[in-house]
């Protein structure tokens, strides 16, 4: 495999590890700007990182292993998600084993070590929020997979980087109902997995309606530190996927340099526009009743279904 | 009309017409419910005037635009008759939602993915048949049934209740117009004028209804009285 493949991973991780504070800086100054208020600048998350980073490692009596390894398991987990993904680029030195069920397991284990640590804490909150968010990921999983295999079907594969060079190739797959269906679906499914407005409010500590951060209330210092990147970095890999599969134009698909350049400021600019206009949206939204949740991810599950079957039976294929 | 602009405008047509009665289980309120019953009128009507067009029968057209006046226009409008006239002499507005359904909205949602799924089972022999564009989209058709099937038993109001029947009626036609590339014009008249009067005569015993009990809730009419 060329350096560009290699060059085109290790650009994937930076722009996802270090541009995952600045995404989520850049949606509360848009949602700041919107609601009148002046914001604390894009790079605000990156101080609060490093301010949590100095600080003295504290965990609480009582926690198991299950709580200290969570933070790290998270970020591990979105760091080998966002390098299989292909952000950037389609032809890299790990593109063979980005399978669509490898990235989805991986991003359910994340959840997974999160919630286990909840419980672990053994405190009420923790809980409550570990029992919501399998609630949660339980309909949020087979959504994602779902649908991904609707745009796998035409593709013939389950390879992320094959379907994504498929729909470079063959913009007609994206324009059909299936692809439509899916795009709303992974839509729903995104924003219940990082956890955003409608189904979880990430700027609230409000004790009966708040899902992951009631998990993470036991986190203190460094440990904090992580919890918040990984979810950072779980939101701008979840949004990277979405555009990669559905707004695919701009990716390289071969391995040269030039390309490689122009799919990382097309990324860049792809992320910073679905991040304005997921802020735009939150402002106008208000977050669905808990016990209204299933239904909205039951409806999101219904529609990526219609999409598999609709592409598996439409077009033909049968 | 080129084929594969014909197949795609068909399936973006079947897909919205899918789409429109899984939405009709997904919402409460009985106004969005008959307004996304007109927009599947549409999607019915486009599915009529596409393979009208496509085979260069024009008779299948006028039936096409025929069937979008009935079910996008005056069916709605009579629904929405009904429904002002609920939510006129009542000040609260239990009248004009559907709070309970037998079974609730997330676990309708995942019975419509299994209904679907049926039909496309139970469908595959009559596809491998003779497998055109229409034919591959003729279990959407048989899947809406299925679903208006299940909001005709799982709905309390009668409105709601209404417009299950209405979601049969219209997976019927679906299905008649994508198997047989469209039925005879007087036979869908007769039928389209069935499916007017029965509306009608719905609508009345709905506000004899309400004036008799003072709620058009079904289970409320499970006793008989002399």
């Amino acid at each position: 495999m060329s350096a560009v493949g290699y060059a085109a991973v290790a650009g994937q991780l930076v722009v996802v590890g270090a541009g995952a504070p600045l995404l989520t800086g850049w949606m509360r100054q848009v949602r700041a700007r919107l609601e009148g208020r002046a914001g604390a600048g894009v790079l605000q998350p990156w101080r609060d990182l490093r301010k949590l980073l100095r600080k003295e490692p504290i965990t609480p009596v009582g926690t198991g292993p299950a709580f200290r390894a969570a933070p790290a398991l998270l970020v591990a987990t979105t760091t080998v998600a966002a390098a299989l993904v292909p952000l950037l680029s389609t032809d890299t030195a790990v593109s063979g084993h980005a399978d669509l069920i490898v990235v989805v397991a991986l991003i359910a284990l994340g959840t997974l070590a999160l919630a286990l640590a909840g419980l672990d804490t053994g405190t009420a909150f923790g809980g409550m929020g570990a029992s919501r968010e399998m609630t949660v990921a339980a309909l949020v999983e087979p959504t994602l997979l779902l649908s991904v295999f609707a745009l796998s079907i035409p593709a013939g594969t389950t390879n992320i980087p094959a379907i994504v060079d498929g729909a470079v190739h063959e913009p007609a797959r994206l324009a059909s109902p299936a692809g439509l269906l899916a795009t709303a679906a992974l839509a729903v499914a995104v924003l219940a997995e990082t956890g955003r407005i409608p189904v979880d409010n990430p700027s609230t500590h409000l004790e009966l309606t708040m899902i992951h951060e009631a998990m993470v209330l036991e986190y203190a210092g460094p440990d904090l530190a992580l919890v918040e990147l990984g979810a950072q970095m779980r939101l701008t890999l979840l949004l990277g996927l979405l555009s990669s599969l559905f707004v695919p134009w701009g990716i390289a698909t071969t391995a040269s340099w030039a390309a490689l350049v122009v799919a990382l400021v097309l990324f860049a600019a792809k992320l910073v526009l679905l991040g304005a206009v997921l802020a735009a949206a939150e402002v106008f939204w208000a977050k669905v009743r808990l016990f209204r949740v299933p239904e909205l991810l039951a409806g999101s599950f219904l529609l990526a279904l219609l999409a598999v079957t609709a592409s598996y039976f439409l077009n033909g294929t049968s | 009309m080129s084929g594969g602009l014909y197949t795609q405008l068909l399936d973006l047509a079947c897909g919205a017409f899918l789409l429109a009665a899984v939405i009709v289980l997904w919402r409460r309120e009985l106004a969005a419910i008959v307004r996304v019953f007109a927009l599947q009128g549409i999607a019915l009507a486009a599915i009529a005037v596409l393979l009208g067009a496509h085979e260069g029968r024009w008779d299948l057209v006028g039936v096409g635009i025929g069937i979008g006046l009935l079910r996008a226009g005056v069916l709605p409008y009579l629904m929405r008759r009904a429904l002002a006239a609920l939510a006129a002499d009542r000040a609260h507005s239990e009248e004009v939602r559907e709070t309970r359904p037998l079974v609730n909205v997330a676990a309708s949602l995942l019975t419509a993915a299994l209904l679907t799924l049926l039909a496309y089972a139970v469908a595959r022999p009559l596809t491998q048949l003779n497998p055109t564009s229409a034919t591959r989209a003729l279990p959407v058709g048989l899947a809406v049934v299925l679903i208006g099937f299940f909001v005709l038993v799982t709905r309390r109001r009668a409105l709601a209740q209404v417009v299950g029947f209405l979601l049969l009626d219209n997976g019927i036609t679906a299905t008649a117009f994508l198997a047989t590339s469209g039925v005879p014009l007087i036979v869908e008249l007769g039928v389209s004028f069935d499916v007017l009067l029965a509306v009608l005569v719905l609508q009345i015993l709905t506000t004899r209804m309400r004036e008799a009990f003072g709620t058009t809730d079904i289970d409320d009419l499970r006793e008989l009285h002399d």
